[in-house]
């Protein structure tokens, strides 16, 4: 077999990892993100700082606890506006399939689709100035067309079911007949590209960061850690190597955990792998 | 010349062929009879060796005094398409949708080797034209997607005899096709098999095709043969008690109460007219419209069974729709009881008429309990009172039981998924029950028991079918009048047995040709 | 077929024309003044005046959106308000950097990719498949600014074989230019790789389900016949899809990735543009950025013309 329930563990062992590493920061860090020591600065790892300081002293454990509270609130936010967004438009424009809704909606997909999301983010902040909020904005309107497409695609090929013929009979409308038989039968796939969308976020978040269009300073994020490291880490690579190692570590373990839960949501796929 | 001696599969631990021997001989034509499930396929597949990896394969296949089971995966190859070419059921999805008919052809000679790419496009020419696609009318270069599902089967047909094998395994080949296209290639096939000298394994769950083609049969059921021998012998003695239950099923006629004396018409289409606009040609060109449905008009009154027959693409699975109100049509009156029938029609109206679908497996919300499900059609003004008991007297009436409420529907086979459909539309307690193909996707056996169903309901309850079908021995058996469509228009209309004993329309004279039947001699 | 061109030939106009509304709206209508904006709070109104007058921005959103469309059309950008020069110019110097990198990125992806991913699928379910899966899952999972650091760490500092970063210009030679841009390609290709080579995996794996590859097994062709010569071709059309918004993907990558390598390319420009609130420059970025990725789309569209007669008319 290709995927073993062990590669789904590991995925949710990962996520479970670091979003309680995320939710513990919110009340108990080893030592205060904000707190600068530059008397301490760039210290090796050893007690009190198990992963060492950064270059203004600040204790990197802590850094990077909080940091995955950063780009976990910011992708999950993100995938929430994509949901909550994409997920009607694409029901909308299936039901109402090759009408002038559908073609609007889908050539608003596809506009929204010309931007990629560092782009999105670039003209937000060029006009609203740099924040994580523009950073949760940009994503976000990236992730609505993901999401609509996905809905739509597989909500028409629901539409051409027999039960659904059935319930139109029965007299039910659009709208009722995709809450009631077409959204549960997609909710699978949704689950499914919603924790694709959710590890494509946090890299996205990283990226932001890094170039400085998301979250500012004070507060902690992976991204903009590896910024800071970049002039030192010639001498101190473990700047540079444990943020982004974070980010890898997470990223793997919600991709593992969603491959997991497509396998083992949708049986068509369970038999294409043997 | 083909011997097949106690095969055993099975795949993935689960027994699937049991000690099957069948033999071809030149030129001859042997039917592979049984329902879903009983191995026909498998039995192919395991000739050719095209069977998934967790298949476990014993015993002998011998071709020429060969076996086919001790070559190696590479030696196969070479008996694939040469010796042995195969046709399969789905002609729509068989072909390469991204290259010419012509080339697919032309790679089975240059695959074996046996002629160089020029010389093998001539040649894939010639086998074109040999199984009726002329150069003239359809060129090599043509794709799938450019040809009708038959022309479809016939490119499958080429590319399967262009190299003349010895054998040629024809699984279910005309099952997807409509009665004159079927007709057509099977006589392309026995023409094939007379000329070349082939034998050929013909796979079919329909006896009265066998009857006409084969000449010697063998039954499956459950992985075994039960019966084999001449065509004639195997379907006049019936021996074995499987195929008189086949054979019987094939031509089953319901006891049917007739027709109470016409009063008003219950359903009235009157010139209904419906268009579909396609898509633009030119950019800004006007967009061209299909009539579907032509200026169609009948009666249909209560208690009676009206018989709707077609072939594929002739209109009514549109007029159905229309009929059902779930498409406005642009011109004429449908009128249920003399109220008129639109996709806003009121929900009393809608509750009068009720449908039952061809897919037992696609006609359900698989996350929906039976109860539910049998319980959509009071979705609109309101559930009655006494919901659970008309549900379970649903149930009861189709030879369900009331226990059966809980249940989800991949919790029933595929004729009780079917029973649950028709609960589904007695619900209401609806004047009109459209049967849409309903049971054309069933095997025999229990095709006859939901037709007895139906005819039993409606001696009860007094129903009023429209039965929508492509299967003239079904209609024939089930319905009082018939109805015969052609390009969106009725071309033929009276009594089922006035237009079954003397069609006066040329088309309905054709279908009626067509259409394989079991010979009355042998009942 | 001239007729499914000339489809996507409006449909790329019209994209065009929706996507640089949303520009301009976003840059130019949204904020208020622009002019104000790009000078601060503390500007004066005969300064902020004198502004509006040098970048032609007087007059209605709707006459200053023909404006700024029209000298498009011809080529005038308008006048950077930082650099004061042609924004054109600007543009064209950095973009010289950008496009051959993130062509170059998306040629190694390509490249590295479809073998990979029909290795996979010809061994699907042996140690082979499993080797690259795991590798393409880590590889997916790794930013490619963070891998470029790492690149710069074993390439640059540790073995010195490549720069760590800079760009001598093509001038210098077209090899040293290509030498600057190597490990900034790596960096942005290995991740789309990973990305490309599980997608071609996947699609040859699905039509090889398909009824088609059935028939052409029972013609006599073997199973890597029936994967080369009818799998492969149709396995393209998902496949040519994902290339086509990789892209789109790279192009923002390479804006990030010049950040980590110092190249003077549009991501710099753009960057300078943000910090300087210079927006004529962030705003003829960002739609040359969204016409590529436009003109990509439209390209992928007859890349599927040609690889499935379906679409032909």
């Amino acid at each position: 077999m290709m995927r073993l329930p062990v590669q789904f563990l590991l995925g949710v062992t990962l996520s479970t990892a670091f979003l309680a590493a995320a939710l513990i920061s919110l009340v108990w860090t080893p030592q205060d993100v904000t707190a600068l020591d530059i008397a301490g600065k760039l210290a090796a790892p050893g007690a009190g700082h198990p992963l060492g300081t950064d270059h203004l002293g600040r204790d990197m454990l802590s850094m990077l606890m909080a940091g995955a509270r950063t780009s976990i609130a910011v992708a999950l936010v993100a995938v929430g506006i994509g949901i909550v967004l994409g997920v009607p438009l694409g029901l909308a424009a299936a039901a109402r399939h090759r009408s002038l809704l559908d073609e609007f909606i889908m050539r608003g997909n596809d506009l929204i689709f010309a931007f990629p999301s560092l782009v999105i983010a670039i003209l937000i902040t060029a006009v609203l100035g740099p924040s994580a909020l523009n950073a949760i904005l940009a994503i976000g309107i990236f992730n609505i067309p993901v999401f609509a497409r996905v809905a739509r695609g597989a909500a028409l090929t629901l539409w051409n079911r027999e039960f659904i013929l059935a319930a139109r009979v029965a007299g039910k409308g659009p709208a009722r007949i995709s809450a009631e038989h077409i959204l549960p039968n997609i909710a699978n796939l949704l689950v499914v590209q919603g924790t694709i969308q959710f590890s494509m976020g946090i890299l996205a978040e990283a990226g932001l960061s890094y170039v400085g269009l998301g979250a500012q300073p004070p507060t902690p994020s992976w991204g903009r850690m590896l910024a800071d490291s970049q002039t030192f880490f010639y001498t101190f690579p473990r700047l540079a190597v444990l943020p982004g190692l974070a980010i890898v570590l997470m990223v793997l373990g919600l991709n593992l955990m969603g491959d997991g839960l497509r396998d083992m949501l949708d049986p068509r796929l369970r038999r294409t792998i043997r | 010349m083909i011997d097949i001696a106690h095969l055993d599969l099975s795949i993935a631990g689960t027994p699937i062929l049991r000690d099957v021997s069948l033999k071809l001989g030149q030129g001859r034509i042997l039917g592979l009879a049984g329902e879903s499930g009983s191995g026909k396929s498998m039995t192919a597949l395991s000739i050719l060796r095209l069977l998934p990896p967790s298949a476990r394969l014993s015993g002998h296949v011998h071709l020429d005094g060969q076996d086919l089971t001790t070559l190696s995966e590479q030696q196969m190859c070479s008996v694939r398409g040469r010796q042995i070419g195969m046709i399969f059921q789905e002609p729509m999805t068989a072909l390469n949708p991204v290259q010419s008919i012509g080339d697919q052809v032309a790679e089975t000679l240059v695959i074996h080797g046996a002629a160089r790419r020029g010389e093998a496009r001539r040649i894939a020419v010639e086998r074109l034209e040999r199984v009726g696609l002329s150069p003239d009318h359809i060129p090599p270069d043509r794709f799938p997607h450019e040809l009708s599902g038959g022309q479809r089967q016939r490119v499958c047909i080429a590319l399967a005899i262009a190299l003349r094998p010895r054998v040629l395994i024809a699984d279910e080949p005309t099952t997807a096709l409509d009665v004159t296209t079927q007709e057509r290639i099977l006589g392309l096939i026995r023409g094939l098999v007379d000329e070349q000298n082939m034998a050929c394994l013909f796979i079919t769950h329909d006896l009265a095709v066998l009857a006409e083609l084969a000449d010697d049969i063998a039954v499956m059921k459950a992985g075994e043969v039960v019966e084999a021998g001449a065509t004639l012998d195997v379907l006049r003695h019936r021996r074995h008690p499987y195929t008189r239950a086949l054979f019987e099923a094939s031509r089953h006629q319901p006891v049917r109460v007739p027709a109470p004396p016409a009063a008003a018409p219950l359903l009235r289409v009157e010139r209904v007219v419906r268009d579909y606009p396609l898509p633009r040609q030119r950019l800004f060109g006007a967009r061209p419209g299909f009539r579907a449905v032509d200026g169609v008009s009948f009666d249909l009154h209560r208690g009676e069974s009206l018989g709707l027959v077609g072939e594929s693409g002739c209109g009514k699975s549109t007029l159905t729709r229309a009929i059902l109100g779930l498409e406005p049509i642009q011109g004429g009156a449908i009128r249920l009881g003399g109220e008129k029938i639109t996709p806003q029609m009121p929900p009393a109206l809608r509750r009068r008429m009720q449908v039952v679908f061809q897919d037992p497996y696609g006609s359900f919300n698989p996350r929906h309990s039976a109860a539910r499900l049998i319980a959509e059609p009071f979705h609109l003004g309101g559930r009655p009172a006494d919901l659970d008991l008309r549900v379970a007297e649903a149930l009861e009436s189709v030879g369900l039981r009331p226990t059966d409420a809980d249940k989800y529907p991949h919790e029933f086979s595929g004729g009780q998924r079917q029973r649950l459909a028709i609960a589904r539309a007695l619900i209401t307690r609806p004047d009109l029950i459209v049967l849409d193909e309903a049971v054309s996707a069933l095997d025999v056996r229990v095709r006859a028991q939901i037709l007895d169903l139906l005819a039993d309901l409606q001696g009860r309850l007094g129903l009023t079918y429209l039965f929508i079908s492509h299967d003239l021995t079904v209609v024939r058996a089930v319905t009082d009048r018939v109805l015969v469509m052609k390009a969106g228009q009725i071309v033929e209309a009276g009594t089922t047995a006035a237009v079954f004993a003397a069609p006066s329309h040329p088309y309905t004279r054709t279908l009626l040709d067509a259409a394989p039947m079991l010979p009355e001699a042998m009942a | 077929m001239f007729g499914y061109v000339a489809h996507r030939l409006i449909s790329l106009a019209l994209s065009l024309l929706a996507a640089s509304i949303v520009v301009f709206a976003v840059i130019e209508v949204i904020p208020g003044d622009p002019a104000s904006y790009m000078l601060g709070l503390n500007a004066s109104d005969e300064t902020v005046a004198a502004l509006r007058e040098t970048l032609g921005l007087s007059g209605g959103p709707i006459a200053r959106y023909l404006h700024w469309l029209g000298g498009m059309l011809t080529g005038d950008f308008g006048t950077s308000y930082t650099y004061r020069v042609p924004v054109a110019q600007l543009v064209g110097d950095r973009l010289w950097v950008s496009l051959p990198l993130a062509v170059y990125a998306l040629a190694l992806s390509t490249l590295i990719a479809l073998p990979i991913g029909a290795l996979a699928a010809a061994r699907r379910g042996r140690a082979v498949d499993y080797g690259i899966m795991g590798l393409t899952q880590i590889g997916v999972a790794v930013p490619n600014f963070w891998f470029a650091m790492l690149l710069v760490i074993a390439f640059s500092i540790t073995w010195k074989v490549f720069p760590p970063g800079g760009f001598p210009g093509w001038d210098a030679g077209f090899l040293p230019g290509l030498r600057a841009l190597t490990l900034p390609a790596v960096a942005l290709a290995l991740p789309q790789a990973s990305i490309l080579a599980r997608v071609m995996r996947s699609a040859l794996i699905e039509t090889l389900h398909q009824d088609f590859i059935r028939t052409a097994r029972a013609k006599g062709l073997s199973e890597g016949q029936a994967i080369r010569r009818h799998g492969m071709r149709n396995a393209m059309i998902p496949v040519l899809t994902i290339v086509g918004l990789q892209f789109s993907f790279l192009l923002a990558g390479t804006i990030i990735i010049e950040k980590v390598f110092f190249l003077p390319g549009l991501g710099l420009l753009i960057f300078q543009g943000i910090t300087q609130r210079d927006l004529i420059v962030v705003e003829s970025v960002v739609m040359l950025l969204v016409f590529a990725v436009i003109l990509v789309t439209f390209m992928v569209d007859l890349a599927y013309a040609l690889v499935d007669p379906r679409l032909r008319r």
